[in-house]
């Protein structure tokens, strides 16, 4: 029962019936009712059209996020820099729709041009935690976290510098770009399918990546093992930088949505977290593509779930980062208290 | 102090690594332990001092008094210490740190008393230790020293001494023997680990020998090498047929090829291997050989001379070309080097393949995996991941990844804790690999394997390296006796 699939299912099962207990009982200590905060969440995120919109307008950059972590945790490297990545995607988008802000081009082109501009963007930034890591020996972690702060603090050098508002710098970032410069909307509602379809495309091109290529074996084999590897004869320092850029691609990709799609300027937060919330999620599914889609989705509408918290019950809307972490830390818990039983078995 | 040991046994699982140790070491005495790789020198070791705990029915008695010592902080009240391999200090941090660190008690230490006793302890035998130095700035034999004084500070009355001539220089062996030879005096007893049979004959009172997990014997001056050598290795046992090789092209030919690590030097081999012969590389570990079995692999770069394959120059060349053109090299460790824990048999025969198109075609891996599984003998199916294979048919997985065509394979511990049957098999797809043209070159401790598999051998004994002999004309005693660093001048033409 322990080591089965049906077993860790189980595991799994308490470990989410944990966290929520968990939850309830911090709900509780501030006497608040967990029952009613659960359904307010529910409603708040599937109660309408718009509202379950506003979701998908989150598990859009959180998908893309989570699909290029798989890349980097398959190849074994704890990409934290991810933040940064999807922040310089949006980066490097803005500046393209800039460049041909009065090029005449045709938007359709411009804004293709704009997304690939994101994702060269991104795998440029992960490059950097990527030659740290190889060259200069500096763990991904520190060199992904440093990064991260540079990246925010060029965000806010942007925004109040060069690309400033006429008149006065804000923190509501640059000027909105026309509305020609977006990716098509559904009817009236945030979401553009376009922005949904490339993140789906995204998680089943990494899906593909991982389960049938030479490719993906080898990823995962620098990642088990990287001495064997190398022993084995695959050429280990490169493919850990393929994994980089292909994270960073994706969260650059991530990146340019925010702006083309939902924001349509750069703003000062422009990644809303995504990258770590990716982490987690990452975490969560325990590196399995399969379960990104599902997993992703339920982040993302515990984030607009919560969002009305504050109006409809006086609680923060921070609740649905306590359940996010409380989750993780209890599915891993669960995992690990399963794995010492199982080898005792 | 007065040391008994009665029936000291102790399992690894299926290994019986002690089997039933009867020892007796009067107080004073400096004890040798002599015994090759493997023998249960370090598990018996390890019992005395504390790390492992032995079999339920295994007996220390240490002055007469019935002990249980359950940690290495318990074995030193009771006055046992050990002086590691590898110190156990901590480099960046100065002397006089890391004495204290090993004393118990005080939140606040009297730096000053201790400082003093200190270096009048260092004063008594003869060590220039500057307490204020750091000890990444020290040898290793003045880490020795270092942890010597501790040891004594901590009332220790037994030391015992695993491999402390590893890496040291002849002067420093000699200032360590000297210090050795005065704590008896004080009614120290010293337990002095050792394969080198000359550091054993020159300082030990008694010499016990161990062999598979045995004492085999107990022996007192005069030492005869000879016998030494008999005990350690055992009588030669014949196993079968040897079947020479065909001498044919040179595939290997090595060129004045100097190696160098932070113990070894290895200066000028040249050796030059035909296609379908087999060299053993005969020496205890560390001796040099696993230097220069990668740097054959492109491993290791030598410092000097040159390297061909089938005439093609392969000096100072990366890994992947070695590989490329046809070196494989199978390491000992098997899961940390050889395979990789997580993924499936099948997994590892693709990975090994080279890569046709993108996508992987899991109907041909499939059918790869059955192939191999079933012509190597492997007790597994495709899925099984290879962590959960025994240690045999891991090796077994491990050969089954060489490449085809090949025309130097590279092994570590080909058989290392297999049994017969497997090693038997092995050698069987090793020779047919001969066959078909490809030089083997091998290191095994175990000397009966190879005088029976290798056309000639290399001896290394720390960083010295035979010249190639005959395998046929030579025998254990012989190797046994160079392997622990006799007869060495008799041989006239080794190299440096």
């Amino acid at each position: 029962m322990l080591k089965g699939r049906l077993g860790g299912f189980l595991f799994q099962l308490i470990a989410l019936l944990l966290a929520f207990g968990f939850v309830s009982l911090i709900l509780i200590s501030v006497d608040a009712s967990p029952g009613d905060a659960y359904k307010n969440m529910f409603t708040g995120s599937f109660g309408s059209m718009r509202k379950f919109a506003e979701v998908l307008v989150a598990f859009v950059p959180l998908l893309l996020v989570t699909a290029g972590l798989l890349v980097t945790f398959s190849s074994g490297l704890w990409n934290i820099g991810v933040e940064g990545q999807v922040v310089l995607g949006a980066i490097a988008t803005t500046w393209v729709f800039r460049y041909f802000l009065e090029s005449g081009l045709h938007p359709a082109l411009a804004v293709t041009l704009a997304i690939f501009g994101g994702m060269l963007g991104g795998a440029l930034w992960a490059s950097f935690t990527g030659v740290l890591k190889v060259f200069g020996g500096v763990n991904e972690i520190f060199g992904g976290l440093g990064l991260n702060f540079v990246s925010t603090a060029l965000t806010i050098y942007f925004i109040f510098g060069p690309w400033k508002r006429p008149g006065v710098a804000s923190m509501s970032g640059t000027v909105p770009f026309p509305d020609e410069f977006s990716l098509p909307l559904l009817l009236n509602l945030r979401i553009s399918p376009w922005a949904l379809g490339i993140a789906l495309i995204g998680i089943v091109v990494v899906y593909f990546i991982l389960q049938g290529t030479y490719f993906g074996l080898r990823l995962k084999a620098v990642g088990k093992n990287f001495r064997a590897a190398y022993l084995l004869g695959i050429p280990t320092w490169q493919y850990s930088m393929y994994s980089f850029l292909i994270c960073g691609a994706l969260a650059g990709a991530a990146g340019a949505m925010q702006v083309a799609a939902v924001y349509h300027r750069l703003i000062p937060s422009i990644s809303s977290g995504y990258g770590y919330l990716g982490l987690m999620v990452a975490m969560l599914i325990n590196y399995k593509a399969i379960w990104a889609v599902p997993v992703a989705l339920f982040f993302a509408a515990l984030n607009i779930g919560s969002i009305q918290l504050p109006i409809l019950m006086k609680l923060d809307s921070s609740l649905s980062g306590i359940l996010q972490g409380v989750l993780v830390l209890f599915v891993l818990l669960a995992e690990g208290v399963r794995q010492k039983l199982a080898k005792k078995a | 102090m007065n040391i008994e040991l009665k029936n000291i046994h102790k399992h690894f699982g299926k290994i019986h690594a002690n089997k039933g140790i009867n020892l007796n070491i009067p107080s004073g005495t400096i004890q040798g332990v002599l015994g090759e790789n493997g023998a249960g020198k370090s598990t018996l070791m390890k019992i005395l001092s504390g790390f492992i705990q032995a079999d339920p029915g295994s007996e220390i008695i240490l002055d007469g008094k019935p002990v249980v010592i359950h940690s290495p902080a318990d074995a030193i009240r009771f006055g046992v210490g050990m002086l590691h391999q590898d110190p156990l200090d901590f480099p960046p941090m100065r002397v006089l740190d890391n004495f204290l660190l090993g004393i118990p008690g005080k939140l606040f230490p009297n730096r000053k008393e201790i400082a003093q006793g200190f270096s009048r302890l260092a004063r008594e035998f003869d060590f220039s230790l500057d307490p204020e130095s750091y000890v990444d700035s020290l040898t290793v034999g003045e880490r020795q020293q270092l942890e010597i004084i501790r040891l004594l500070w901590l009332g220790a009355r037994v030391f015992i001494l695993d491999e402390p001539t590893t890496g040291i220089s002849a002067t420093q062996k000699e200032k360590l023997f000297a210090t050795l030879k005065k704590l008896p005096e004080q009614a120290m007893t010293i337990i002095f680990v050792s394969h080198k049979l000359e550091d054993v004959e020159s300082l030990c009172d008694q010499v016990a020998v161990m062999r598979a997990g045995e004492l085999v014997g107990e022996v007192k001056p005069p030492y005869r090498t000879q016998k030494f050598v008999e005990m350690m290795f055992g009588k030669m046992v014949t196993l079968g047929e040897r079947q020479p090789a065909r001498a044919g092209e040179t595939t290997l030919s090595l060129n004045n090829i100097s190696l160098e690590d932070v113990r070894l030097q290895i200066k000028n081999i040249n050796l030059d291997v035909k296609a379908g012969e087999v060299i053993g590389l005969a020496g205890m570990e560390g001796s040099g050989q696993g230097m220069f079995i990668r740097a054959c692999a492109g491993l290791v770069r030598p410092v000097g001379g040159r390297i061909q394959l089938n005439g093609q120059d392969l000096t100072a060349k990366s890994y992947h070309k070695f590989k490329h053109a046809g070196v494989n090299f199978l390491p000992a460790a098997r899961l940390e080097e050889g395979l990789i824990p997580g993924l499936s048999l099948t997994e590892h025969f693709v990975l090994a393949e080279e890569p046709k198109g993108i996508f992987i075609d899991r109907a041909a891996g499939q059918k790869l995996a059955e192939e191999r599984i079933q012509s190597f003998n492997i007790r597994g199916t495709p899925p099984s991941m290879v962590e959960a294979l025994s240690g045999g048919n891991q090796q077994r997985a491990e050969l089954a990844l060489l490449q085809s065509p090949l025309s130097l394979v590279l092994l570590e511990h080909p058989t290392r804790g297999l049994d017969i049957e497997s090693v038997i098999y092995i050698w069987g797809k090793l020779k047919e690999r001969c066959k078909q043209g490809a030089s083997i070159i091998f290191i095994s401790s175990d000397l009966d394997e190879i005088l029976q598999y290798s056309d000639r051998l290399l001896v290394f004994f720390s960083g010295k390296v035979s010249q190639p002999m005959n395998a046929s004309k030579t025998n254990v005693e012989a190797l046994g006796q160079l392997m622990g660093g006799k007869g060495w001048a008799e041989m006239g033409d080794e190299h440096a």
